[in-house]
């Protein structure tokens, strides 16, 4: 975990500096081009140059056409996406984190089968599972429901296998077997001294979840039928679609717009969390 | 690999804490099972309910006519196996496997030795864009880069503009593939990078300082020191991204309604599954076909996992 590379440390290197600065640019040329398509109408798209901005200053005019547009069904799909991220994510990463305490500081029976047929089944594909689920969750009379998104993103393979290994250095056997001592429950001691020392690999957890939630497209896709249940994601290719096939409608500008404000919550999320994600992942996720 | 992981760190722990307090740790034991129970009941109706339902419905097959199914034991899998669009998809994403999966890791691996190097002016401003794609949606990073593909507005049709040319067609039969491959790389060599880079941080000082005492330059040092203690990430990272070539749907999907003659209903077998079960209603051989891939997939991960652990004794 040191920090130290000083036996290392030599001058800085332009040349390496250079080559990274060309894969930066690889990096945000996308990303540029969507903020400047985001400001242009779209007649400017269609006739202007990509990296640069168009006759006239949509930008303003686009966010609003987009939060109104079809009676504001965006703000629909935003808050969609909030409430299965909120649930989802949340209870995913609860759910990890006991999980992972429980495995890492209690050695009951059966732990080592659990872990297997965790291995086995984080290598089935998402597909494998999206069918058969859907037929199921369809007998059940789930299907068209938030209860379709919410139930399958509760479940984190990969948060779990985070939270375990980092539980495992994070909390002192000493400290639990004091809380014993003093005749503390099992379960009040994960909640009040637990959960405080896994903090950095619970906001780790947490960020990932969050972003497979936020992201999530193909569960929701074969879920729901419903506009009004859509996420973002879903929603933003059905207007994506408008544009080809008959009686197209493209709306280019809005498809555009909606995926700039699609992107800029995570992307404040991460940056404003930082310090958290990456020393829990250093310390959590690999070593 | 986890596992051994896990446990050696368990290792670590147990001698202070295995000082004459083992009956009493026993008897507590058995509650690990209030904190696991949750996720597992959880785990078990989104996951292994789900994977029993497919075995099941593999074996069976609807009936036209008549209604009601009919158990047909294997004939589904052996149907599959000689399925020629099946293979199609599969060796389409083979070599898509084969080929973006090492540019991928050898970018992330680069990216992650440069910032790591301690050689780089304003490393952590490096290291934050290039994880940046990864906080953009898939679905976002697909219908952004089909835009700048497309011939419409895109920037690959300036670029034709540009030189007077139409030669560069990111979304024609012949390109498709590795425009897609694009997409993926650059969703994801910052994800990887993260996870070699935070393993590099686990190095100990003083190995560096040994190398450094032994005269290793850089080149040796990334060798003799630096390589190894990332075989563990590189393993993982090859794992999840075997796992993530064979599943590739969301990009193909999206790109589908660009370029609707060029990817076809059966481009991946990720695809052809989905289509099967939602425009064919063909539920039995869709599970089926989904099950082939799991079963591929596993054993490819599960011999990368062997491999990669064998060769690091």
């Amino acid at each position: 975990m040191s920090t130290l590379t000083s036996p290392l440390r030599r001058k800085r290197s332009k040349l390496l500096t250079g080559a990274m600065v060309l894969y930066l640019i690889y990096t945000l040329v996308p990303l540029l081009w969507l903020l400047l398509s985001a400001t242009k109408t779209q007649d400017d798209l269609l006739s202007t140059p990509g990296l640069w901005f168009g006759k006239s200053f949509a930008f303003f005019s686009n966010i609003k056409q987009t939060l109104t547009y079809n009676d504001g069904i965006f703000l629909r799909w935003l808050g969609n996406t909030v409430l299965y991220v909120v649930v989802g994510a949340g209870g995913a990463t609860l759910l990890a984190t006991a999980a992972g305490y429980g495995l890492a500081k209690y050695k009951f029976a059966g732990r080592r089968a659990v872990f297997a047929v965790l291995l086995g089944a984080v290598a089935v594909p998402g597909t494998a599972l999206a069918v058969p689920t859907f037929l199921m969750f369809s007998n059940l009379g789930l299907t068209n429901t938030v209860w379709a998104i919410i139930i399958p993103s509760l479940v984190s393979p990969f948060g779990l296998y985070l939270m375990w290994v980092y539980a495992t250095d994070a909390v002192p056997h000493e400290l639990l077997e004091a809380a014993r001592i003093d005749g503390a429950g099992e379960v009040r001691t994960f909640f009040t001294m637990a959960l405080r020392l896994l903090a950095p690999g619970i906001v780790t957890t947490l960020l990932f979840a969050v972003v497979s939630t936020w992201n999530n497209y193909f569960l929701p896709l074969i879920m729901l039928s419903k506009p009004n249940l859509y996420p973002l994601t879903v929603g933003l290719t059905q207007w994506s679609n408008q544009a080809t096939g008959v009686g197209a409608r493209p709306i280019y500008n809005l498809v555009i717009t909606g995926s700039l404000l699609t992107i800029v919550p995570l992307v404040i999320a991460f940056l404003l969390l930082q310090r958290f994600w990456q020393s829990g992942l250093s310390a959590g996720s690999v070593k | 690999m986890a596992e051994s992981m896990a446990h050696e760190s368990a290792r670590q722990v147990r001698p202070v804490s295995a000082t004459g307090r083992n009956r009493r740790r026993a008897s507590q034991d058995g509650k690990g099972w209030i904190f696991v129970g949750p996720f597992l009941a959880v785990f078990a109706l989104t996951f292994l309910a789900p994977i029993g339902y497919a075995i099941y419905l593999s074996l069976y097959r609807n009936q036209a006519f008549f209604g009601g199914k009919v158990f047909v034991g294997i004939d589904n899998y052996t149907e599959a196996l000689r399925d020629p669009k099946f293979w199609e998809a599969f060796g389409r994403v083979a070599a898509f496997l084969v080929v973006q999966v090492p540019i991928m890791l050898i970018l992330a691996l680069l990216a992650a030795l440069a910032i790591d190097s301690a050689r780089l002016h304003a490393s952590g401003f490096f290291r934050i864009v290039i994880f940046l794609p990864y906080a953009v949606p898939g679905v976002v990073a697909v219908l952004m880069w089909g835009y700048i593909y497309g011939d419409n507005f895109g920037l690959a049709a300036n670029l034709n503009d540009l030189f007077g040319t139409t030669a560069i067609q990111p979304l024609s039969a012949r390109w498709m593939l590795p425009s897609i491959a694009n997409i993926v790389t650059w969703e994801f060599v910052g994800y990887n990078m993260l996870i070699f880079y935070s393993a590099l941080r686990t190095v100990p000082g003083e190995l560096y300082e040994a190398a450094a005492i032994d005269g290793a330059g850089t080149f040796r040092t990334i060798r003799a020191v630096k390589l190894p203690a990332l075989r563990g990430a590189i393993v993982i990272a090859t794992i999840f991204s075997i796992i993530g070539s064979f599943q590739l749907f969301n990009e193909p999907n999206i790109l589908r309604t660009l370029a609707p003659n060029v990817i076809t209903t059966y481009y991946t077998p990720n695809m052809y599954a989905y289509n099967l079960s939602f425009a064919g209603q063909q539920f039995n051989y869709s599970a089926t076909i989904a099950i082939v891939m799991g079963v591929i997939t596993a054993i490819i991960a599960y011999i990368v996992q062997l491999r990669g652990s064998r060769e690091s004794l």
